[in-house]
């Protein structure tokens, strides 16, 4: 048995016939990042002496009874945009380089009460925007699958130490599918709840109306156990809904017969990878052999959710990084003569040039005279996207699509033009204009060994839908069984 | 629409932000591909449409307006670059 190489539920399963310690877990994982780490490069902070000496502490508890419970001990590994009391968040940001978080975000709440234990602080693009992770102010993350490429972004961090088994699980935050695709580009499972099920408090903001935490774990009932952990209404997040308290476990049935299963032809389109929609015609198959009822549809709203997306989370982005300014917290420019100057110079000197360039975009919508021509079109349109989504789930139980247009591609590819890859986020965009919730399994690999992933949208509250459709597709292919990564050179 | 030199600079300094020329030149050309791609969103058939603001039901959430002691006060002013008695410290703002 090597112990990282199985899943949480696994591992919890171990535990409970004394096949395995915690501390032995912890050791495990503690090797793995010593020794994988320096090539994958996932963590921005890691605390193993911490991690190690809680483990200890935690399994004692244990075996004394002061503590119970399914997770006692488990490890994880959490997106630097997540507060951690006491910690170190800095959000891939030279701005945040030194910030320290006074509180601890909802969900870290949450995962703290059940004695979770946190490996450590996880990579991704500065302060959630782009698509491959090269927008990190302190690294730039490798895909585990193949060193050369990116592992996806924004939580590629997440993703890349999942896949790698560095984490046995991981959060990730998701604005415009930035758990879905680099879940996909690293062939592990990646969830993004309905707005409102998960709580927002305590993960720094993007923008606000689009972004959720969820989980990258290495299978789906895993994605469902942690989904359990983090659901829930929230006081702190006025945002947060009030919904009936569900087991996502219990919702896996292995069963989609008779389910209705829509695919949009525009998602596989022009822009669409040839062996990406290979591996996705094939995984169609798959659910019709299942017994799923499949039916191609027309969505066209893609490309217009794209660009109704970057006017919107940018315009947000705007506002929401107004708070940085050096004066409460982050970096201050060493040099000033006046309070405006001392704004200027440190978000200047202290904010990268993917987020700079888009707060200018979400100042410029947002500005006199554009207004009604962007941001308010884009409103519209977001009513229009939602309004489709609508109509498409009173047909169809589920909506399949790909999750990128493309598997991982090189470091530096498409670091040179924003828009290229703005294009990587076509397929994933519109569930987050929509509010809906959506979920990337790995299906198959391209002709080089990487993984396509496939996703599965569902309406609003249906995780158990898409979990259970997920679930039954990963029972099936058994991706796990069939692929590792190779950590090609 | 074509965004100039000057409605650039113009929108930074709205942005806080102060650009270096080898910036302009490369930000000009990045959010005019930008804003040319963004155009799609007139052509969307969104004529009867209201404006979605958000993701969830546009409703107030009324609470309690309470006082809620922060504990830990060290903590939230350790990450400000400067602080003196309990305050964040600023150059001098009026004259």
């Amino acid at each position: 048995m090597n112990i990282i190489d199985l899943t949480v539920h696994e591992l919890q399963e171990k535990l409970k016939n004394n096949e395995v310690t915690i501390t032995e877990i912890m050791d495990a994982y503690i090797n793995r990042i010593n020794e994988k780490e320096p090539e994958v490069e996932a963590f921005i902070t890691t605390y193993l002496e911490e991690a190690k000496a809680k483990a200890r502490d935690v399994e004692d508890k244990v075996k004394s009874g002061e503590i119970t419970g399914d997770f006692a001990g488990i490890p994880i590994g959490i997106k630097d945009n997540i507060c951690m009391k006491g910690t170190k968040t800095t959000c891939a940001s030279k701005m945040l380089e030194n910030f320290v978080a006074p509180y601890d975000a909802s969900v870290i709440e949450k995962l703290k009460d059940e004695n979770l234990i946190s490996l450590g602080k996880l990579n991704m693009d500065e302060f959630a925007m782009g698509s491959s992770t090269e927008n990190s102010y302190f690294k730039k993350t490798k895909n585990p699958w193949d060193l050369n490429k990116v592992p996806g972004g924004s939580s590629g961090g997440s993703a890349a130490a999942v896949a790698a088994n560095l984490v046995p699980w991981a959060l990730g935050s998701d604005t415009g599918g930035s758990i879905r695709q680099p879940a996909s580009l690293c062939g592990v499972v990646g969830l993004k709840p309905t707005y409102g099920l998960v709580s927002r408090y305590g993960l720094v903001a993007f923008a606000s109306s689009l972004d959720q935490i969820g989980p990258i774990t290495k299978d789906v009932k895993d994605s469902a156990i942690l989904l359990n952990l983090i659901a829930g209404k929230d006081e702190k997040d006025t945002t947060s809904e009030e919904v009936p308290k569900k087991d996502y476990v219990k919702a896996l049935k292995n069963d989609v017969k008779g389910m209705k299963i829509g695919v949009p032809k525009e998602f596989f389109g022009e822009g669409i990878n040839k062996e990406v929609k290979e591996q996705l015609e094939k995984a169609i198959q798959t659910y019709k052999e299942l017994g799923a009822e499949i039916e191609e549809f027309s969505l066209d709203i893609a490309q217009y959710a794209l660009a109704t997306y970057y006017i919107i989370a940018c315009a947000e982005a705007s506002s929401n990084l107004g708070r940085f300014d050096g004066i409460r917290y982050g970096y201050r420019t060493p040099e000033y003569t006046n309070l405006k100057d001392i704004y200027k110079k440190s978000r200047s000197e202290g904010l990268g040039d993917e987020v700079k360039r888009r707060i200018i975009l979400g100042t410029y919508v947002l500005s006199s005279g554009y207004y009604d021509a962007y941001y308010k079109k884009a409103q519209k349109v977001r009513t229009l996207v939602s309004n489709e989504f609508s109509k498409a789930f009173e047909k169809y139980d589920i909506i399949l699509t790909p999750t990128a247009p493309t598997t991982a591609f090189k470091i530096g590819e498409k670091s040179s033009n924003p828009l290229e890859m703005y294009l990587a986020d076509i397929c994933t965009v519109s569930v987050n204009i929509a509010g809906l919730p959506g979920i990337s399994i790995p299906c198959g690999v391209d002709n080089e060994g990487m993984p396509v992933g496939l996703q599965l949208i569902g309406n609003k509250f249906k995780e158990e839908t898409i979990l259970n459709a997920a679930y039954a597709f990963e029972q099936k292919v058994k991706f796990r069984e069939m692929y590792k990564p190779e950590f090609k050179k | 629409m074509k965004v100039s030199k000057e409605e650039l600079l113009h929108i930074a300094n709205l942005a806080q932000l102060k650009l270096k020329d080898e910036e302009i030149d490369n930000y000009l050309l990045n959010l005019q591909d930008i804003l040319n791609f963004a155009n799609i969103v007139n052509n969307a058939p969104v004529e009867d449409l209201d404006i979605t603001i958000g993701a969830n039901e546009a409703k107030n959430r009324f609470r309690k307006d309470e006082i809620k002691i922060f504990e830990d006060n060290e903590a939230l002013l350790a990450n400000s670059a400067e602080v003196e008695q309990n305050m964040f410290k600023l150059p001098k703002v009026i004259n």
